[in-house]
């Protein structure tokens, strides 16, 4: 297994309050990574810092064996985000939308791979919607439809689930899973939905107050902590039964 | 830089004005209420016996290339702030697409609006006061291109302020460009400005842009030492817009605002 994203001393503190205490993790090839912990462990600010969204106040992180200062234009890419914060211009249909990122990332025969992933998130008859006409769900869909156009490596989701239906986000979560098994797509994603988080994620880093306080498969996590569910596990942490 | 992402992206802000009808109206709109409400009261003041010769020349063409460093602005933050109203900057900046590209296309869809709004005007002033913007002949070309300059400087700062200050700094967009309307020496020449102005339209390029603009008129000698002053700070100014955009864009990352933008 080669680590495609590895994260060294992370840390990042915002007027002198760590968000981010130098935390540290690999994420694989062909591995879905849960990151998980309360509201305002660090997760979001960790993400932006993958992407170089927010600048490090320490600590490294590479992509592919390289720094993003390196070869900005080569990893991004080969890389992709989306989550419940961001939307795409709301005058523009989807089809619009998705063929400006398709040439932003250089995809070749874009129409077909438009349509490819239109199918794939039940979107085909929203296609000449303008965006501004649709619903949360079916804008995070479409999200994740442009996360996908360039067949990322590397997959980084911020809360990709939260505004699904149950049935919308089960079958992402195959097709997620299904991009993983054919070619080793690895996935960095925040839930706070922790059955989801414990039948979908191969690995889990559990985050509180800037630090990895666990990290490991979610039984093995389940085990050390003594909870039935993650979900258990959880509330014993965020309460402070745990430490 | 990659041209193929800069004019991908000024793509979106086309498609923008096929589907947004307010968006398309801006560009009858205010050219339409403009060239109205000033045209007229140029009519009139002519009529009155001014010692100015050719006074509805001169204000009718002010009025004109104003708009155009207006417009250039605007295309400049206007379309940044779409990108922030419809939440796509971080779809943006984790793209491929590099800083200096985005601005870039942002330059080049400016021009596009431009071209669009002077269009409209030009051709409503041609049709309203028989007034023909091209009399001033191939002059026009540099006073318009310094003009179009000036308003990219004042466009990409005004971005920066927005991204670092967020919502608050929005009013910028509409209000920044005015701020130098005065020292702009548009409806007047630089001479009926008080010293200490005078001092500070020296050092502003629209200023040399309308002296020039008014000897065109009135003699039909070419300005070159206006219009040479005026690239002349245009390219000291727009150096240092870019320079501030990159250095807040360092800032903003910094202080993790680039994702509460918008909020
Ligand atoms: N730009 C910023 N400036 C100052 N503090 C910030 C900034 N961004 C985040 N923080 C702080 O950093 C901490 C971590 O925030 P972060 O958004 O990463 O949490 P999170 O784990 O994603 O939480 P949630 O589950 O609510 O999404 C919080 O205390 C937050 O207030
Ligand atoms: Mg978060």
């Amino acid at each position: 297994m080669c680590a495609l994203v590895e994260v060294r001393g992370l840390t990042k503190v915002f007027n002198g309050v760590a968000a981010v205490d130098n935390i540290s993790f690999d994420l694989y090839e062909g591995e879905i990574l849960g990151l998980i912990g309360p509201n305002g462990a660090g997760k979001t600010t960790t993400l932006q810092m993958l992407l170089d969204l927010t600048t490090p106040t320490s600590g490294e992180v590479r992509i592919f064996g390289k720094a993003i200062a390196e070869d900005r234009a080569a990893i991004l890419k080969a890389v992709n985000f989306s989550s419940s914060y961001i939307s795409l211009p709301h005058s523009l249909t989807v089809r619009e939308n998705l063929s400006i990122f398709a040439r932003l990332y250089g995809v070749a025969k874009r129409a077909g791979r438009i349509r490819e992933l239109a199918l794939s998130f039940e979107i085909e008859d929203i296609l000449d919607v303008p965006v501004r006409r649709l619903s949360s769900g079916q804008i995070t869909r479409v999200c994740l439809a442009k996360a996908l156009l360039n067949d990322p490596l590397v997959l980084f989701l911020d809360e990709p689930t939260a505004s699904l239906d149950p049935d919308i986000a089960d079958k992402t979560r195959r097709l997620l899973q299904n991009i993983k098994a054919e070619r080793g797509l690895a996935i960095l994603y925040t839930s706070h939905n922790m059955k989801e988080m414990e039948e979908f994620s191969d690995r889990v880093v559990f985050m509180d107050m800037g630090r990895i306080i666990a990290e490991g498969r979610p039984d093995g996590i389940k085990e050390r902590f003594g909870g039935a569910s993650l979900e258990e596990v959880f509330l014993k942490i965020a309460r402070g039964q745990a430490r | 830089m990659n041209l193929w992402r800069v004019f991908a992206y000024a793509t979106r802000h086309l498609y923008l004005y096929k589907r947004s009808l307010p968006r398309l109206m801006e560009v009858f709109y205010w050219p339409l209420l403009d060239l109205l409400l000033w045209g007229f009261v140029t009519v009139y003041l002519g009529r009155l016996q001014t010692p100015v010769p050719g006074f509805v020349t001169f204000f009718i063409g002010a009025l004109i290339l104003w708009d155009m460093l207006f417009r250039s602005q605007q295309g400049i933050s206007v379309s940044f702030l779409e990108d922030v109203w419809s939440r796509n900057l971080l779809n943006i900046f984790v793209s491929p697409m590099t800083q200096a590209e985005y601005i870039a296309s942002l330059l080049v869809i400016s021009v596009v609006k431009l071209i669009l709004t002077s269009t409209v005007m030009i051709t409503l002033a041609f049709v309203l006061y028989s007034y023909n913007v091209f009399h001033m002949g191939l002059s026009l070309i540099p006073l318009i291109a310094n003009l179009i300059v000036m308003g990219w400087s004042i466009g990409i700062i005004t971005t920066a302020l927005i991204l670092r200050f967020g919502q608050e700094a929005e009013v910028l967009a509409w209000g920044v460009a005015l701020l130098f309307q005065p020292v702009s020496a548009v409806f007047y020449p630089v001479s009926v400005l008080p010293p200490p102005l005078r001092a500070v339209a020296r050092f502003t390029p629209s200023a040399h842009v309308f002296e020039g603009m008014r000897s065109v008129i009135a003699s039909g000698v070419f300005p070159t030492g206006e219009a040479l002053w005026a690239a002349g700070l245009n390219a000291a100014y727009l150096s240092l817009a870019i320079a501030f955009f990159s250095w807040n864009f360092r800032v903003v990352k910094k202080k993790g605002l680039l994702v509460k933008i918008g909020e």
